[in-house]
């Protein structure tokens, strides 16, 4: 296997993008991510485009997005791992370099969520999971799907909607200070209590929004990689995992099984036994305040129901034990589904190579980076580290 | 405000135009049942059946008509238990698409004496309480269909 590197990363805002279709978002992305690496299209050998659509109108988005941004006639193909779709775009520009087939490779995430009105957005999330089983005659929601994580979690910890709201408070706050976030405000604990209900005991400030977006990686093989920057940032390991379709076979509503499969695959690779210990920073995926404090646990960065203590003596923000999610999350910097994996990898290598404003740099000691990107309810884990 | 002779509308909000898409999509999906028709049979007589596998004994609920560790379909339908212990639950109040005719309304998670956990609507007016015991029951749902649900037992 050959090593992978991070050489060129872009990011667009993210929020409600009227003022762009998805192929001129997946560009600013595109052409940014280009620029960073001092590359041309034609030094591209393939490119992924993580997109998991339906609310955007183009069915082939990876040649929409490839003609448009004049990557026509590399090979390329859409990934779609639901709201992982990201992680996994970059991890099939990762496995065609590290297997020797490509020497450059690209991946953009996109989405268009904006695409459809709301209402129709929650019925295509709210079908993510099991349709036929769990939807078609019970009308759950994708906050529905946390929100039974929620109440099992909320029932054995005893943990109350306050402290949930503690993670919406930190992220909103980092989001405050990133400008490409969709969310530039803070927030307090009253505002999120006071907040309306989406999927009881989940309210809208505990939600991740509904947003447009784009981010865009460009990977290298070792040898280019060197040539092409003095701060490669490597792919170190990546850990892959699936869960159940219906939630009816979770075993219990504590954690996410897949999450901690992907995580124990990654620390194997990168040799990593002590996370809050090796790790300078961390983005996970908190679509809503409870994943995030499962993504504590399930990572190793707390014990099982010690994961709300974490947040509760703000040990996940910048200075503490393990800084998590200091451009906002998926909370406050925003989910657009296919862009969010991805964008998680442009604030790691960002935050990696100290390029960040202070007041969210993280203090980077061991130069070690983590991702954590779930797709649907823990029905699918990609967590990846990324190092100097 | 729409443009003459152009499906272009200006955004409420931030006044950008937006090209209304003029085919409109109706998508409804045709599943095929045939080799699990027995659980609707079962539902017909009010009775909640699931697949069990001949040879490991594994049940499947949701059904399913091969059971991928023994890679065989000799399935034995059995009735499931009704009383249930509540693991998880959740209040929709932001409702889909396709679900907006409705109040808002409860959803659980909860396991049965066979080990197997069973997802559906609670009906109930109280918010249920997770480890709560329900009761496992065929009704009808807002459309006249037969489905499944639970109503707490007190």
């Amino acid at each position: 296997m050959q090593k992978v590197g991070v050489v060129g990363v872009g990011i667009t805002k993210f929020g409600k993008r009227n003022d762009a279709n998805m192929n001129l978002l997946a560009w600013e992305a595109i052409n940014a991510a280009l620029q960073d690496a001092g590359i041309e299209q034609k030094d591209v050998d393939f490119f992924t485009v993580g997109n998991a659509g339906v609310w955007s109108e183009e069915l082939l988005p990876a040649v929409t997005v490839g003609d448009y941004a004049g990557l026509t006639p590399k090979g390329t193909m859409r990934v779609e791992a639901a709201c992982a779709t990201g992680s996994a775009a970059i991890r099939v520009a990762y496995q065609s370099i590290a297997s020797g087939s490509a020497k450059i490779a690209l991946a953009v995430g996109v989405e268009k969520m904006y695409g459809v009105p709301v209402p129709t957005v929650v019925e295509l999330i709210g079908r993510a999971g099991n349709f036929f089983w769990e939807f078609e005659n019970f009308g759950l929601t994708f906050p529905g799907y946390y929100a039974l994580y929620a109440s099992a979690y909320m029932a054995k910890y005893e943990v109350k909607e306050e402290d949930l709201a503690l993670v919406s408070v930190k992220n909103h706050y980092y989001g405050s200070l990133n400008p490409y976030a969709q969310f530039q405000k803070r927030v307090s604990v009253d505002e999120v209590m006071k907040s309306k209900y989406v999927a009881y005991p989940l309210k809208l400030l505990d939600s991740s929004p509904i947003t447009d977006g784009a981010a865009a990686v460009v990977l290298a093989s070792e040898e280019l990689a060197r040539k092409l920057t003095d701060t490669p940032v490597w792919i170190k390991a990546q850990g892959v995992a699936s869960g159940s379709s219906n939630l009816s076979k979770r075993s219990d509503f504590l954690g996410l099984e897949a999450s901690v499969e992907a995580s124990r695959q990654a620390y194997k690779a990168a040799g990593i036994e002590e996370p809050t210990k090796q790790i300078d920073v961390a983005t996970v995926h908190d679509c809503f305040t409870i994943a995030e404090i499962l993504a504590y646990e399930d990572l190793g960065f707390a014990k099982r129901g010690e994961g709300i203590r974490l947040i509760r003596e703000e040990q996940t923000y910048k200075g503490g034990l393990i800084p998590v999610n200091l451009d906002g999350g998926l909370k406050a910097k925003g989910h657009p589904i296919g862009a969010t994996g991805v964008g998680m990898a442009v604030e790691a290598v960002k935050q990696l190579r100290r390029e960040l404003p202070s007041t969210r740099q993280a203090d980077i000691k061991n130069g070690v980076a983590l991702t954590h990107n779930v797709g649907g309810t823990g029905h699918f884990a990609y967590v990846t580290i990324y190092s100097l | 405000m729409r443009l003459e002779n152009l499906p272009i509308v200006k955004d409420e909000k931030d006044c950008l135009p937006l090209f209304i898409d003029q085919r409109e999509l109706i998508l409804k999906y045709q599943i095929p049942v045939s080799d699990i028709y027995p659980f609707f049979e079962g539902l017909k007589e009010g009775k909640i059946l699931a697949p069990k596998c001949s040879t490991c004994s594994r049940i499947y609920f949701p059904p399913q008509s091969v059971c991928p560790f023994c890679k065989k379909s000799e399935m034995q339908w059995i009735e499931l238990s009704r009383e249930a212990q509540l693991l998880a639950f959740t209040q929709i109040i932001v409702k889909p698409q396709s679900f907006q005719d409705e109040g808002d309304y409860y959803v659980g998670v909860a396991r049965l004496k066979e080990g197997i956990n069973v997802l559906a609507r609670v009906v109930t007016d109280k918010r249920p309480r997770v480890g709560s015991k329900l009761r496992l029951e065929v009704t009808k749902n807002n459309k006249g269909n037969l489905v499944y649900c639970f109503v707490p037992i007190d």
